[in-house]
């Protein structure tokens, strides 16, 4: 990918951001103190279990949370401040700079409105142009997601159009102003998986066309292994690793995302048992004292359950991990981790 | 590309698909497809064609419109004109007989219509106007707003409706104009709820962050997103209004705080005829059927559209 380009300025910087939504039981602590970067060019890929905090960190980027979050920390967008501006300021910047692409395509598109006045209502947003260059314009986007009859299909309606179809339309409105960042908020996971590979083709061509940083949200670490950069491992909404996507999936220094890659199926290694990583991420509403993945971690020692792990360098200054027995995990397989026959672990894990 | 270009509808075959070469290189002949692909105004006007309450409902209400102008631009006896023959019971001259000063009821009746007409359409339109405007926006924004917005629409919906109506109408005279708003002034509120329950669960939908995570403002949401989408169930409900419109507006002038003298309404119609009803009976069963016309058919043509509206139907069928 054009990762190491020389412009590598980071466009999008968020530091310590912490959401909490208040509720009847107390605060929900959904994203506890994330800090990351993006470089123009650069996809970033973040993955974790569902209720990891990955959506809500995204949708705090884009000041899309409801407005009982409470959210702090410091969101910045070439230097400007997002975190707590107007939403008319932020509108200038929504769409046009950073741009978002939502998880299910059956319903992020207005069923009134065709498709081609709705790539042409993204452009028309941001631009003065007229609205025949604003159709052209969708013709050509809707080509360039490779979407057949681009002309043709202008007219159709989101209810006419297959659930790939539909997703490459938006990410055709994604890609319409040019934006710098491009936020993926779980692409695939609501299609079918044949047309997975084909989404993220045209998700890579739109980052090619536009130049622009992707930060790429998921749960399928194939979609992170074959795109992303860099890789961040989100769990009860901490960073729990940092790193390049080399360093992560090769040499991971948190058990966690050892478990995670385990439980990969890999057509190299037949044969190999997947593994499972017993038990389930703790409620964020009461989380146990240390690290938060103590409870599930086969490596666990008294100090994981005193003080919770920050992120420290590990193999290489920017591959950061939160684990206090990361060393324990130098050339490890994750069959030696955990263990294989993990079944009556993961009852045991339930019961408790 | 492994898919198809018209997703959804694989059985549908779009009509012109010329330049894609075959395999012998000879371009395909013409072929006329099997099934074509309607636009979606032709579905709806389907759908609507096969409601045939409906179309009958239509046929009707535009008969009456027809009736209404121009028929009494054509009639012979002009409203409120005077004529020889008192209290005559229906007959070529005067197919709904005339009273006793003279007057041709056929051409009251006609008035009467036209009047009649004219305020259930202006109380359907400045209700529906207010009353979706008011509803998205509370709908839209919730909370405080939308608890304040909606407490004022529930005042409105507690108020009597025929007493406020009646004291008003009487107020402001027997302007026919005047009387559509202060009607439209106490239905708004019961399409404002209708426009609210459907934007609250509208506004839940992800197209609508999509459109705020694209930079649009909470007005443009509200105008271009909401209320199109609410479109449907908002038309039908201003179709029904105009028929609840014509029946109050009746009873307003049957009451004597509506259309007074010397313009006239359906409802001054049967007021003034209910003295003559066992002795000339043409008088009141005229106008009394018009009204029942008119919102019987209106009420078809709304059921008919509520059907129709529904976007949720295959597009190519039978």
């Amino acid at each position: 990918m054009t990762g190491n380009s020389p412009a590598s300025e980071v466009v999008l910087e968020v530091a310590d951001l912490t959401v909490g939504f208040p509720s009847d039981d107390g605060l929900v602590q959904a994203v506890r103190g994330v800090s990351y970067g993006v470089r123009r060019g650069e996809v970033l890929g973040i993955v974790g279990e569902s209720g990891a905090g990955k959506s809500v960190t995204s949708l705090a980027v884009m000041g899309l949370l409801p407005r009982s979050a409470q959210v702090s920390g410091s969101v910045r967008f070439r230097g400007r401040q997002l975190l707590g501006a107007a939403d008319a300021e932020l509108n200038t910047v929504r769409g046009r700079n950073i741009s978002m692409i939502f998880q299910d395509p059956m319903t992020s598109l207005n069923p009134v409105y065709s498709i081609g006045f709705q790539v042409a209502e993204a452009i028309r947003a941001h631009h003065s142009v007229s609205k025949a260059a604003a159709r052209n314009r969708a013709a050509e986007l809707l080509e360039l997601v490779h979407i057949p009859n681009p002309r043709q299909r202008l007219d159709s309606y989101p209810h006419e159009l297959s659930g790939g179809m539909r997703q490459r339309v938006v990410i055709a409105i994604a890609m319409a102003n040019d934006p710098d960042v491009i936020i993926a908020d779980e692409p695939t996971t609501a299609l079918d998986v044949t047309v997975q590979a084909q989404i993220m083709e045209s998700l890579q061509t739109a980052q090619q066309q536009t130049g622009a940083a992707m930060v790429l949200i998921t749960h399928d670490l194939g979609v992170i292994a074959g795109q992303a950069d860099r890789v961040l491992v989100m769990y009860a909404g901490k960073l729990v690793e940092v790193g390049t996507a080399e360093d992560v999936f090769y040499t991971p220094r948190m058990p966690y995302t050892v478990g995670l890659l385990g439980s990969v199926p890999q057509l190299d290694r037949p044969g190999t048992r997947l593994i499972s990583i017993p038990g389930a991420p703790p409620s964020v509403l009461h989380l146990p004292a240390g690290c938060p993945f103590a409870p599930r971690c086969p490596l666990v020692v008294a100090r994981c359950t005193e003080k919770e792990p920050v992120l420290e360098p590990t193999t290489g200054p920017e591959h950061l991990a939160a684990c206090h027995r990361s060393a324990a995990l130098v050339g490890a397989a994750p069959g030696d981790v955990f263990d294989a026959s993990a079944s009556a672990v993961v009852e045991s894990g339930r019961d408790a | 590309m492994p898919e198809t270009p018209s997703g959804a509808s694989t059985a549908t075959t779009t009509a012109a698909a010329p330049g894609v070469p075959t395999s012998t290189g000879v371009p395909p002949p013409e072929r006329k497809p099997t099934v074509v692909e309607r636009s979606q105004f032709q579905l709806v006007l389907r759908r609507f064609r096969q409601h045939r309450l409906a179309v009958a409902g239509l046929v009707v209400l535009i008969l009456l419109v027809l009736l209404a102008y121009v028929g009494s631009a054509v009639w012979k006896y002009k409203f409120g004109a005077f004529t020889p023959d008192e209290s005559a019971p229906p007959s070529f001259e005067h197919p709904f007989g005339t009273d006793s000063t003279g007057k041709d009821q056929f051409a009251q009746v006609l008035r009467g219509t036209q009047i009649s007409l004219q305020i259930a359409v202006l109380v359907a339109f400045f209700s529906t106007l207010v009353g979706t405007v008011w509803g998205a926006v509370a709908g839209y924004f919730g909370g405080l707003t939308d608890t304040i917005m909606m407490r004022v629409t529930d005042l409105v919906l507690t108020l009597p409706l025929i007493a406020v109506a009646a004291l008003l109408g009487h107020s402001v005279g027997g302007t026919w104009w005047l009387i559509s708003l202060v009607i439209a002034g106490l239905y708004w509120a019961y399409v404002s709820r209708v426009a609210r329950g459907v934007v609250l669960s509208l506004r839940e939908k992800e197209f609508v962050e999509a459109a705020r995570a694209l930079g649009a403002s909470d007005a443009r949401i509200i105008a271009r997103h909401l209320v199109p989408n609410a479109l449907d169930a908002i038309i039908v409900n201003a179709t029904v209004l105009v028929a609840v419109a014509i029946l109050l507006e009746t009873a307003l002038s049957y009451l004597g705080f509506g259309v007074t003298v010397p313009d006239t309404s359906l409802g001054l119609l049967v007021s003034e005829s209910q003295t003559a009803l066992t002795t000339r009976p043409w008088l009141f069963y005229f106008p009394g059927l018009f009204i029942i016309l008119i919102a019987l058919s209106i009420n078809f043509i709304g059921d008919g559209l509520r059907d129709a509206l529904d976007p949720r139907q295959p597009r190519a069928r039978q």
